[in-house]
């Protein structure tokens, strides 16, 4: 279910922007209006419309709710996950450089990375999202307008990466030090072959485990930064923005603010389970223990 | 014997004690390595012995460049080596290899025995992918394990097959020199022989030279033509492995062949009594 914004587009009768503002739908064989003429929008009516407004409509504009959750959770994994790639991306680099040179070249990675720590990640991302989404981004040819995605991802990736070289590079300091690097060098390996061919493959399993998370707090934060008008711009849909909007109708229609926060929790929650599971399926020496195991059911783990 | 395959010369490592507030002083040096020199001629086996911290370990490193040597000099077939750097080291990295301590520290553990004992033949950009395995194989049937072990992660072996295959790794680039550095001293007792009498066999069969390294100066003796004797970080007494262990003429190289254990009662009261080696 958590996986249905993906094919949004195939089941959605209409577009997410769609205002229905005029219209009026059969419920159960009784016709009624999606807005009334006092602005009160349509509360769910389940399976009562083929479908149609499955969660009501959103309000004053009549959008459809379910239409709107489905996009806006494409737009939410959309961001949660292409962040995570831009985090885990300069984390690895970074961290893999700063952590086997050592020396200045980690020191200047460090400092750098403390600047960026020292801020409060939601504090910079508000400051970096309100003045990127007024005047969009240019970087020689590169440019983004204002009302991009692209803005959200790309500052959600940058203020995370220190969270995650950080921990990278402490596990690299520890790796360099053993022997099997020590038996590279004396093989002839350089200094990328070392990094890339020795250390990354013993960083996988902490990798993909600091990735799925990253992608639950990517979520978070841009839930945050949409709610507080800093991420993703309107008309288009997130589940941030959806609380955001909800919170208007909050007396009226608690349901606008409780679905895509469940949606966010759940997700969330099934990202930390799937990290944690796949850390115990990658580790080779746990394999040993799943083998040693044979017969019997891998034990369930409890989500961080 | 011609040319030495590897000549050591006033070969000093010291590693500065730095302390300080923002800027790093020196304050002292540690004298792991002092004014060591060392000859090994082709297909010979020197025996380095000395207790723990002596500076042993360091010396393999520096003799292989691992270490930037602080000075002195160090020449392989002739050719100064002390001092290139790591990329001028690369070609010569195939001649003279290595084998560890720790078996499993020395295997990296998220890679299969394939590629491990496979990497140093690409590294040399050595043959196609089906090639390639055949020659691990071979290198893996060599040391005593089966090429069926190809796909196998290093700690599903026991440390005696750990090691075997940091041997397999050793002898895939066909070194000249190998370098040991205390290959036995973390296994069991029963596999010692094993692994001592492998490389024994294969010296003979590849012509191999060996720099062999131990705190045991029974198991030095054994393996070894020449013994040279270490004591914080200089060498004490350097000569033919019968004439050092009978007639020790450093007062350490004789406390160190005083703690070889020796398994006969009888024998060990009369050694402590004569203060003597008896014969062995």
């Amino acid at each position: 279910m958590l996986a249905a914004p993906l094919w949004a587009s195939h089941v959605a009768h209409t577009g997410p922007d769609t205002t229905h503002t005029t219209e009026k739908i059969t419920v159960d064989g009784e016709r009624r209006e999606v807005v009334s003429p006092d602005g009160a929008s349509i509360g769910p009516v389940w399976f009562g419309a083929d479908g149609r407004f499955f969660l009501g409509a959103d309000g004053r504009l009549g959008r459809d709710e379910m239409v709107r959750l489905m996009y806006g959770g494409r737009t939410s994994l959309l961001i949660g996950v292409a962040a995570a790639l831009i985090t885990t991306f300069l984390a690895v680099v970074l961290g893999l450089l700063a952590g086997y040179h050592r020396g200045w070249t980690d020191s200047v990675i460090s400092r750098a990375m403390d600047i960026v720590w020292a801020f409060p990640v939601l504090l910079l991302g508000i400051a970096l999202g309100t003045a990127l989404a007024v005047g969009g981004l240019q970087i020689g040819p590169l440019s983004i307008s204002s009302g991009s995605i692209w803005i959200p991802i790309l500052i959600i990736g940058f203020v995370y990466t220190p969270y995650m070289a950080r921990p990278l590079r402490g596990e690299v300091l520890a790796l360099r030090e053993k022997e099997f690097v020590e038996a590279a060098v004396a093989q002839g390996a350089g200094p990328l072959r070392v990094m890339f061919g020795e250390l990354l493959p013993n960083l996988w399993s902490r990798i993909i485990v600091l990735f799925t998370l990253s992608i639950a707090n990517n979520m978070l934060l841009e839930s945050a930064l949409s709610f507080l008008g800093a991420g993703v711009q309107p008309p288009a849909s997130s589940w941030g923005a959806m609380i955001s909007t909800g919170t208007e109708l909050i007396y009226s229609a608690p349901l606008l603010t409780i679905i895509p926060g469940t949606m966010i929790v759940l997700t969330v929650l099934s990202l930390n389970v799937f990290g944690d599971g796949l850390r115990d399926a990658i580790d080779p020496r746990s394999r040993v223990r799943l083998e040693a195991h044979a017969g019997t059911f891998e034990p369930e783990r409890e989500g961080a | 014997m011609s040319e030495p395959l590897l000549e050591v010369e006033g070969l000093v490592m010291h590693f500065p004690v730095k302390r300080g507030l923002l800027v790093d002083r020196e304050v002292g040096r540690v004298r792991a390595v002092d004014d060591v020199s060392l000859t090994i001629g082709r297909g010979e086996t020197l025996g380095l012995v000395g207790e723990s911290g002596c500076g042993k370990s360091t010396l393999c490193r520096t003799v292989l460049q691992l270490l930037k040597p602080t000075s002195g000099s160090v020449r392989f077939e002739g050719r100064e080596i002390a001092g290139l750097s790591r990329r001028q080291m690369r070609p010569l990295r195939r001649e003279m290899q290595m084998i560890f301590q720790e078996p499993y520290a020395s295997l990296n553990p998220r890679k299969r025995v394939g590629q491990i004992v496979g990497d140093p033949l690409r590294l040399q950009g050595a043959g196609s992918g089906a090639e390639l395995r055949r020659r691990v194989g071979e290198l893996l049937e060599r040391v005593g394990l089966s090429p069926e072990h190809y796909e196998r992660y290093p700690h599903e072996f026991s440390g005696g097959q750990q090691q075997r295959i940091g041997i397999a790794r050793a002898l895939a680039p066909s070194p000249k020199l190998i370098v040991a550095d205390e290959p036995v001293s973390k296994l069991d007792v029963s596999i010692r022989a094993q692994i001592v009498n492998l490389l024994d066999d294969l010296q003979d069969e590849m012509g191999l030279t060996y720099l062999f390294v131990a705190h045991d100066i029974g198991v030095v003796r054994h393996v070894s033509d020449r013994i040279a004797v270490m004591h914080e970080g200089r060498i004490v007494e350097q000569g033919p492995a019968d004439r050092v262990c009978e007639h020790p003429a450093d007062p350490y190289t004789e406390s160190l062949l005083a703690a070889v254990p020796v398994p006969d009662p009888r024998q060990a009261r009369a050694r402590r009594a004569g203060g003597r080696r008896p014969g062995s």
